[in-house]
């Protein structure tokens, strides 16, 4: 499988009055063509920022400050924000998902004008083929009764056919890479199985590449292949999905884990929460910035910066200095 | 009823909270929203049922039933041996003190202009539970450090605390008043992982703690609410759908409903995510207002067969406590 997307070292910050924000710290992952990829971590912890900083949507005070992302091996940080290199990748090659179905659909257009304009800018369709394609492109994300729906405003639509609008919306330009940031939160359980298995599907058939940004470790065990755990700006741990469940190494990824009620677990188990809360991103000492959560650390935490990613099993990377080898769940 | 005879702190029967549709200048009622259509059971002191289901199922009106907050169409609701279904609003305030209610979304429901100080101890106040300042402020104290608050920090205000931290504060203001019973609206789908398993522990810690607390606990989140639960009841469009023993439910779900609604949610293990049935919905949940004949579940289910079509399935006993409402199991 060949590379589709390198990220390299990306630093997004944010300033604000109270001093900058480290939101997304020196992320790096890649992204192999046709594999679902699951990006995991907590509210603030830079997952959603990172996929943003990808599509250059960062708007001030936030900025980029470095790094690379290779897209077909070319940097598109290079590119400016709003310039046309920019402007032909962006909702086309590389497509996004949001969370929000209900805020993200404009409530003053029908469907079928936001389901054809990037039809009409990126694939310089005309009118006419551009709603065709859209009534076969709602007719794939089983909205039924396409023809005559499109011509209906977001309100008409559930919360579940309004992600499926969304789905069908980012997936009109053939992309190569969908990032589905929380793509179900939002939504009903029953409603949330059938539009991931909808996306499973779609990208298999249409040989995209699929990016999940989640906190739902089940979500990501069920549909990922490879997994990122982020924290505090940092990826903390990567590895294969069964790697990760089966041998997690980092603490906070054990300390997750063992947040999670287990339905094999013999009754009156108490659950293990990871004690305090997540850091502030402002003024981030050098050090772990899991290190005050930490129930594994040692003396070499608290002297020296926080370590790189290093490897340890095959693909399967930590960064941490305590040895979690031992740990059994 | 008998307190001695029956341990039952709550028994709800034949429960029906219907809401008008209505339309134009003299609101003439048009339809009604069947919200809940028939719901009954049974909690025992200190027990807690937990109740799932999906958006719209009428599990979070059940709850305000049982708050006194709606007025049922019909039914009824005996708390403690007395009917507070019809209840004059005076009578009920009393009773109110003995159940209380904890709140899905912490950043809504605290009042950001009071002091948290001030929104834990306004229990207190209505219902006239204390004689001095002294002894107010001693209460709202200790109030804090049970539920793991530093009680110097009673005179903050919500938006400086965090968010797993201010569902505690809802959870002090909830235990103000010495309620026999709790209604958790989804307390904790609002908080991160890592969070969420503080506010569970501290809900189990509380309960052993204050003999005979139950809590009616309101969730969607399957492997949390098998791990708080007693008992679960699976609600759809109004209805009991099945009620049984929580371990009894995940292990051995009988109706169709049940199956796919526990098959839809992920579990966070790749290795039971790769031989576990799944069983994907077709459709949505249809309108209230107009709910299918028969079971309200046979358009969407799987083993429907045309008897299901005629006439509602009552819950009926399959075995010892577990009870199930459909005619093909």
């Amino acid at each position: 499988m060949a590379e589709l997307l390198k990220v390299n070292d990306l630093v997004t910050q944010f300033k604000t009055e109270s001093g900058v924000v480290k939101a997304v710290d020196g992320v790096s992952y890649y992204l192999n063509e046709q594999e679902i990829i699951g990006l995991v971590g907590e509210s603030g912890c830079g997952k959603s920022v990172s996929q943003l900083s990808v599509m250059q949507l960062i708007r001030p005070p936030g900025k980029i400050i470095g790094g690379e992302v290779l897209f077909h091996g070319q940097d598109l940080l290079k590119y400016p924000a709003n310039g046309p290199e920019m402007r032909a990748v962006r909702g086309a090659k590389i497509a996004m998902i949001f969370q929000e179905p209900m805020t993200s659909l404009n409530p003053v257009l029908t469907i079928r004008q936001q389901l054809t304009e990037m039809l009409v800018l990126h694939m310089k369709m005309n009118e006419e083929d551009a709603r065709a394609r859209a009534i076969e492109l709602m007719g794939l994300v089983g909205i039924p009764a396409a023809e005559r729906r499109i011509e209906g405003y977001p309100h008409h639509f559930s919360g579940g056919m309004r992600q499926r609008v969304m789905i069908a919306m980012a997936l009109s330009c053939n992309p190569h890479i969908l990032i589905a940031d929380e793509p179900t939160t939002a939504l009903d359980a029953t409603t949330q199985a059938q539009l991931l298995e909808l996306m499973k599907d779609l990208v298999q058939r249409l040989k995209t590449s699929l990016v999940i940004v989640t906190h739902n470790l089940g979500v990501v065990a069920r549909y990922a292949q490879r997994i990122y755990i982020m924290y505090a700006g940092r990826i903390v741990e990567s590895g294969t999905t069964k790697d990760i469940f089966q041998r997690p190494r980092h603490p906070y990824t054990i300390g997750l884990l063992k947040c999670i009620p287990r339905l094999d677990e013999e009754e009156g188990t108490k659950l293990v929460p990871i004690v305090g809360l997540p850091p502030n991103l402002i003024n981030m000492p050098a050090t772990c910035a899991f290190l005050p959560r930490c129930s594994w650390k040692i003396d070499k935490c608290f002297k020296e910066p926080w370590p790189e990613l290093t490897p340890v099993n095959g693909n399967h990377f930590i960064r941490c200095y305590a040895d979690t080898s031992e740990y059994k769940k | 009823m008998n307190q001695e005879t029956n341990n039952a702190i709550l028994e709800i029967s034949a429960l029906k909270m219907y809401f008008p549709v209505t339309r134009g200048l003299l609101r003439r009622k048009i339809a009604d929203i069947k919200a809940v259509d028939g719901v009954s059971f049974k909690m025992e002191q200190g027990e807690t049922l937990g109740l799932v289901g999906e958006s719209g199922c009428g599990k979070t009106t059940v709850g305000r039933c049982v708050l006194g907050l709606y007025r049922p169409t019909a039914g009824k609701v005996i708390f403690q041996g007395t009917d507070i279904a019809g209840l004059p609003e005076k009578k009920l305030r009393g009773i109110r003190r003995d159940i209380a209610l904890i709140f899905q979304d912490p950043y809504s429901s605290l009042d950001p202009r009071q002091s948290a100080g001030n929104i834990v101890g306004e229990p207190l106040k209505i219902h006239n539970m204390i004689n001095s300042r002294k002894e107010y402020l001693e209460r709202v104290e200790h109030l804090f450090s049970i539920v793991g608050l530093d009680p110097g920090m009673v005179n903050r205000f919500p938006h400086e605390f965090s968010g797993g931290q201010r569902q505690r504060i809802g959870i002090a203001r909830a235990l103000a008043s010495n309620p026999k019973l709790i209604v958790c609206d989804e307390p904790i789908s609002a908080l991160d992982v890592s969070i969420q398993a503080q506010i569970i522990n501290l809900l189990e810690e509380l309960q052993e703690g204050l003999q005979g607390l139950s809590y009616l606990f309101i969730a969607h989140d399957r492997s949390v609410v098998r791990h708080i639960s007693d008992r679960v009841a699976v609600m759809y469009l109004g209805r009991i759908m099945e009620i049984c023993k929580s371990r009894e439910l995940y292990e051995n779900p009988l109706h169709p409903y049940t199956r796919a609604l526990l098959s839809a949610v992920p579990i966070a293990d790749p290795f039971v995510e790769e031989t576990r049935e799944r069983i994907i919905l077709k459709g949505e949940v249809p309108s209230p207002i107009n709910p299918p004949e028969g079971c309200p579940f046979h358009p969407r289910c799987f083993m429907a067969i045309p008897e299901c079509s005629q006439g509602i399935p009552p819950l009926r006993v399959i075995h010892e406590g577990h009870e199930v409402a459909c005619i093909r199991v």
